[in-house]
């Protein structure tokens, strides 16, 4: 029996083995790399601040899936499994991190403002709502030039109470721009719970009304209901039928930030969370459509193995050298203000 | 050669550029199809069409962040902010993220877009549309500040500004829209981090900006004509890039440096000009480094009031004249 409802399932999936291996892959990267960021901060081998994403991981990785080369992503200062769903080597973004010359920027950026013009991450924004603007700029170029690309940006909840959040709704609306707006809503502001903090009961989506917009709520624990919702808002976007809105439902397994404990969430929320975690709801799907174990297997040992190699370089990665400090502040890379 | 008037300049700069190259783009509060409030974006709409010149809803954010966006993936955009003061309500993007974003990023994006904005006083519209704020753009690493004071140079540097890969903030004088002066046919390009001598001058330098420009001149053909003084009037132009080779030149010929700012006193662009000269031109100077300033206040409404306030003619005559003449 139990074979039989497999070969059923596989025989109608829209998403595909290969997919579903890839949704997973990105989803134990973003973890392994993210625990080993973790780590490196209790080592004092990162720092300043770091925002980090345990529990969130099937929101990246199911628009890291559904989205194209060539596509713009805008994400905020907890934008490590972002940067990683695009493509971009983990040396690169935890040698970000760890502020050494391997780093994304050298480490001129920090965690908080990742970005990869290359692999299409354009930018990790560390003031809330701001980026939001930006990513309808980004659209309205790819209107104006008839590019095919789509511009997708990540915020939380607390972004929904932002001035720039309401304006650059409205603003993609009547624009109708290739953008779609993705709010992790992980249930805290920072330290607060948004519910105490927020007028409506779905902080993005009770609101997509007021812009003309459908109101998406999704489970943003389940990758596979992540990569269908980005797949069409993705293509609806790039079909030049304007935004969308979508609110993914998730949890942050950790407190805000590094400094954070978390210790304000209620008894027992964090467990019946872990209960719904997306790894763990990901590993029992690929099993119930009937992929094998040892390929599971293979992508958590070479992730594993991955995380090693990245933190040796990084480790063997000089600091960021003096003479950045003076470079690109304008356009010629200098910092010259005067004659 | 023909005259235009500064707010007709705006128009053909803009318009020299859009025809220049497509990527120039235009967004704004109705900027579009009712040409602007002061009138200074009339007829674009109609030669550049619907996609390239736009209205926007009042959201400052919005258009601010719309046009960094555009930049930062390959267009050049303008965008107005109608008024100067409300440049407050976006600063976000003027401070945070517009002139970031080339720095952190270590040089990958790239912010190639202007501001254009409505600034200063002299047209009775109070403590929340007349402010003169050029000082709160100055300080930001990574943006440029320009503010022209004729029509001529305000073709030539907003062609610059446009073709800037840098963030630009262009503060259009609003009493200085009706003003008119002598302009050349053809394409004109200047160069931004360039002062101009309007007036040479063998015993002070006076240092202006937008409408002191005019202001200043005035007061030194009285000096001249009344008071035997001979001054050097420098329009600075642009506070970033700064010219301090033509300042510092200015101040070794007279040995005299007087500023006259339309800012409130409070770390005017003529303290940073100041330090400048006294860091590195104390031996030619023969005399204090005096800065002429509207008082350190908001600005009244009323026509008298807002004259009080105002450094004009007559009263940077009487400063230069007591100063000089000890």
């Amino acid at each position: 029996m139990a074979k039989t409802a497999k070969t059923t399932a596989l025989a109608n999936d829209d998403i595909g083995p290969e997919t579903r291996l890839e949704l997973y892959r990105l989803q134990v990267e973003i973890r392994d790399c993210e625990k080993r960021a973790h780590d490196l901060f209790l080592q004092n081998m990162i720092k300043g601040t770091s925002h980090l994403s345990l529990g969130q991981e099937a929101i990246a990785a199911g628009f890291g899936v559904a989205m194209k080369k060539g596509d713009k992503s805008f994400c905020t200062y907890r934008g490590h499994a972002h940067t990683l769903a695009r493509g971009v080597p983990m040396e690169a973004m935890l040698g970000e991190l760890m502020l050494r010359d391997i780093g994304l920027m050298r480490g001129k950026g920090g965690s908080m403002h990742l970005t990869s013009v290359e692999h299409g991450v354009m930018g990790s924004y560390a003031i809330i709502g701001a980026h939001l603007p930006i990513a309808c700029g980004s659209a309205w170029r790819a209107q104006y030039l008839g590019d095919k690309d789509v511009s997708v940006c990540f915020f939380g909840d607390g972004t929904t109470n932002i001035g720039a959040f309401h304006e650059a709704l409205n603003f993609a609306v009547i624009w109708k721009l290739p953008v779609v707006f993705v709010c992790e809503n992980n249930l805290y502001m920072e330290y607060t719970p948004i519910h105490e903090v927020t007028a409506v009961h779905n902080p993005a989506g009770d609101r997509a009304g007021a812009y003309g917009l459908e109101k998406i709520v999704v489970d943003g624990n389940d990758a596979d209901v992540v990569y269908r919702t980005a797949t069409a808002a993705i293509e609806k976007a790039r079909n030049g039928d304007g935004p969308s809105l979508i609110e993914c439902l998730t949890y942050r397994h950790s407190g805000h930030s590094r400094a954070d404990p978390g210790k304000y969430r209620p008894a027992g929320e964090l467990e019946k969370w872990m209960e719904h975690d997306p790894l763990k709801i990901y590993k029992q799907r690929l099993s119930d459509f009937g992929i094998a174990e040892r390929d599971a297997l293979a992508i958590e040992t070479e992730s594993k193995r991955k995380v090693e190699v990245a933190t040796e370089l990084c480790k063997a990665s000089p600091s960021a050298p003096e003479e950045l400090l003076t470079t690109d502040v304008y356009a010629d890379g200098g910092w010259a203000w005067r004659n | 050669m023909a005259e235009l008037s500064y707010r007709d300049a705006v128009i053909r700069g803009i318009s020299q550029e859009m025809e220049r190259d497509k990527n120039v783009v235009f967004l704004g509060e109705d900027v579009a199809k009712a040409g602007g409030v002061f009138k200074a974006t009339v007829g674009l709409y109609e030669k550049f069409g619907p996609l390239r010149v736009r209205d926007t809803p009042i959201s400052e954010q919005a258009i601010l962040g719309a046009a960094m966006g555009a930049a930062m993936t390959g267009l050049r955009p303008i965008a107005e902010i109608m008024f100067s003061d409300f440049i407050a309500v976006c600063f976000d993007y003027i401070a945070n993220e517009m002139p970031k974003i080339s720095y952190m990023t270590n040089g990958q994006i790239r912010c190639p877009l202007v501001i254009r904005t409505g600034n200063g006083a002299g047209v009775r519209f109070g403590a929340q549309h007349s402010q003169s704020v050029e000082n709160w753009t100055m300080m930001i690493p990574g943006l440029k500040v320009v503010a022209p004071s004729s029509p001529v140079d305000v073709i030539g540097l907003m062609a610059a500004a446009i073709r800037d890969d840098n963030p630009v903030m262009f503060h259009e004088h609003k009493a200085l829209y009706a003003t008119k002066g002598e302009v050349p046919d053809g394409e004109i390009i200047d160069t931004l981090g360039t002062a101009k001598i309007l007036r040479a001058g063998s015993d002070c330098t006076i240092l202006a900006l937008a409408l002191m420009v005019p202001r200043a001149l005035e007061a030194a053909e009285i000096l001249a004509r009344e008071h035997g003084i001979n001054a050097e009037v420098v329009d600075v132009r642009s506070l970033v890039p700064l010219d301090t080779q033509t300042i510092l030149g200015s101040v070794a010929k007279t040995g005299r440096l007087f500023t006259v700012e339309e800012n409130p006193r409070l770390l005017g662009w003529g303290a940073e000009i100041a330090s400048i000269v006294a860091d590195e031109a104390f031996w030619d100077l023969d005399g204090p480094i005096v800065r002429i300033t509207t008082p350190h206040i908001p600005l009244p409404a009323a026509d008298h009031l807002e004259d009080l306030a105002l450094p004009n003619a007559a009263r940077i005559v009487d400063k230069i004249k007591r100063v000089m003449n000890g």
